[in-house]
């Protein structure tokens, strides 16, 4: 009975892991699979002949890289804003009481209700004065925002995680409540930080509709908006998207693989308060 | 006291005025820079976007723009698409919704239970949520074509389908594309939350049970599901959200065709402004949909508390 239901559990987990990585696995096979053979064999498993020619045309002769580098700029620019800035909010939130605090708790999540495709068009002729249309500046600002309300919140569960007395301890010492959050708190909020980082950097690497409609220069486009311009050409080549999309993984999923540990563990600590 | 948060009644009574006013300031040089800035980016275009929901304004026809009423919003009560895409909509989040929860549920409580491997188990099977969601639907639209991908006719040999055919080009099935790309990429999340939720269950709950000769359902029944609960509702309030609010993946995969067949309001938001260049009636779509979405939260909320008594 022990060893039946060990067995059923292993069969659910593979079933999981087949899910999850069969798609992955098919990425990389088709950028894998040279082009005479894209068709012919494009049902079997594993094709008869494999060749790197799609990704060494990805990598020197298409504009990809560009695109690669402006979603790294991107992508790492809202990271950080939105971590420090969730960093505040979150202590905030965590550490004070003070009038209309859940009145702002409540305009964040109501945040959360807007459909975004309503706010491209006014969010464009707000920018377009002030020279932040067609920037990575502006993408860097939109997805701050965007993604603020929801980080603020994981932080504020990590800071409930931490005793209050220990920054009140460094306060009787004479520290002022800026240093004792800076040192004694925020070296304990490095777990925080990082889920933080990771969970914002691969939320604004996906971002599609935003950098479709507010770049418009080759030299600015995002990965996304590359790889669907790919798309609209005709006479797509499918191995050379392919190979651009493994490509695209690879930061995210590194990013996400080292952090996913601390998210659960973050969760964890304010959980059941959310 | 880390309850203080949620009970406004703790937060009126400070010991003196001049000490909670400068409490106050405090916070506020906390909160001012981030909250600024979700209000400038988020508060303000929202503003101007419901106000076009009550004006004429076609891009191509910048002569006759001005404020019309509630013109647009009739319009749309007799816009079969609307209904269309409502309906989408509602059957699109509903799947996606309900088989990330009972899928991610699942992988929840087997990452619970420690096993050889977890680890990298773990760092797997949490992979698809790293995907960029455009990238999963390119990807996704490439597995339902069963001239470049095996999975239409396994799908045929397990009588899913009657023959190895594109589901996408299919009026009755092809919003089940996305669904499915939806899904795949979305259960990590629910899992990385619950299990969270199911970390943070005391340990010695369970053992006082086992000594009653409570069995493992009872268990689940009992202590697991009750715990769960709170984190259950507010990650199902902000998946059905964000997965109503987000046309990416149809985009992408069938651009709400055939014959917008898998037509969803933000995706028909998004073709009404940017193709139709009717910036006045998309606006006035999206805005019904956001009423629906503040009405269903609230509704969730107050079952939340009603339940919580």
């Amino acid at each position: 009975m022990k060893t039946m239901t060990g067995a059923a559990l292993w069969l659910v987990r593979l079933a999981y892991l087949t899910f999850a990585l069969f798609p992955l696995f098919w990425l990389i096979r088709i950028s894998l699979t040279p082009d005479n053979l894209l068709y012919s064999e494009g049902t079997t498993i594993w094709p008869s002949s494999i060749t790197l020619a799609n990704f060494t045309y990805v990598i020197e002769e298409s504009p990809f890289p560009v695109f690669f580098g402006n979603t790294v700029i991107v992508s790492m620019g809202t990271a950080v804003a939105v971590t420090l800035l969730a960093a505040g909010i979150g202590y905030a939130f965590s550490r004070f009481e003070f009038a209309g605090k859940r009145a702002l708790m409540v305009f964040l999540v109501i945040t959360q209700l807007f459909p975004l495709v309503m706010v491209i068009t006014p969010l464009y002729q707000l920018l377009a004065p002030i020279g932040l249309v067609n920037t990575r500046i502006g993408l860097i600002v939109v997805f701050t925002a965007f993604n603020l309300p929801f980080a603020a919140f994981l932080m504020h569960s990590f800071y409930e995680g931490i005793p209050r007395e220990l920054e009140q301890a460094a306060m009787i010492d004479g520290c002022t409540r800026f240093q004792a959050l800076i040192l004694i708190i925020l070296p304990l909020m490095l777990p925080g930080i990082g889920a933080t980082l990771g969970f914002v950097f691969t939320a604004a690497w996906s971002e599609l509709l935003f950098s479709l409609m507010l770049i418009t220069s080759e030299t600015k486009k995002t990965f996304a908006v590359g790889l669907l311009s790919f798309v609209g050409k005709s006479g797509v080549d499918w191995g050379q998207m392919m190979a651009a999309a493994t490509l695209a993984l690879i930061p995210p999923a590194i990013f996400f693989t080292l952090i996913q540990k601390y998210l659960v563990g973050g969760l964890t600590a304010g959980a059941v308060k959310a | 006291m880390s309850v203080a948060a949620d009970s406004p009644a703790t937060s009126g009574r400070s010991p003196s005025r001049p000490r909670r006013r400068f409490a106050a300031a405090e916070a506020w040089f906390y909160l001012a820079p981030g909250i600024s800035i979700v209000a400038l980016v988020m508060l303000v275009p929202l503003a101007v976007g419901i106000s076009f929901s009550f004006q004429n304004y076609v891009i191509f026809r910048p002569m006759s723009r001005g404020w019309n009423g509630v013109e647009n919003y009739i319009d749309l009560w007799t816009d079969r698409t609307f209904w269309l895409a409502l309906a989408n909509t509602a059957r699109w989040t509903f799947w996606s919704v309900a088989f990330q929860l009972g899928l991610g549920l699942g992988l929840a409580l087997i990452l619970n239970k420690p096993f050889p491997g977890r680890a990298v188990f773990q760092s797997l099977v949490f992979l698809p949520w790293a995907v960029p969601t455009f990238l999963s639907g390119l990807n996704w639209q490439w597995l339902f074509n069963p001239i470049v991908s095996p999975l239409p006719a396994w799908l045929t040999a397990v009588g899913v389908l009657d023959a190895p055919r594109n589901i996408l080009s299919d009026p009755d099935l092809a919003l089940y594309g996305p669904i499915t790309a939806m899904i795949w990429w979305g259960v990590p999340f629910f899992a990385i939350t619950l299990l969270a939720a199911l970390r943070s269950i005391p340990q010695d709950l369970y053992e006082a049970a086992s000594i009653d000769g409570a069995s493992a359902w009872q268990s689940f029944r009992h202590i697991t599901v009750p715990f769960l609960m709170p984190m259950i509702t507010i990650t199902i309030l902000l998946r059905t959200v964000w997965v109503a609010n987000s046309p990416d993946l149809i985009f992408v995969m069938t651009e709400g065709g055939p014959a917008n067949s898998s037509q969803t309001l933000p995706n028909y938001v998004f073709t009404s402004a940017y193709k139709s260049m009717d910036f006045g009636y998309a606006s006035a779509l999206a805005t019904v949909l956001m009423v629906l979405l503040v009405m269903y939260s609230v509704l969730l909320l107050f079952i939340r508390g009603r339940l919580g008594q």
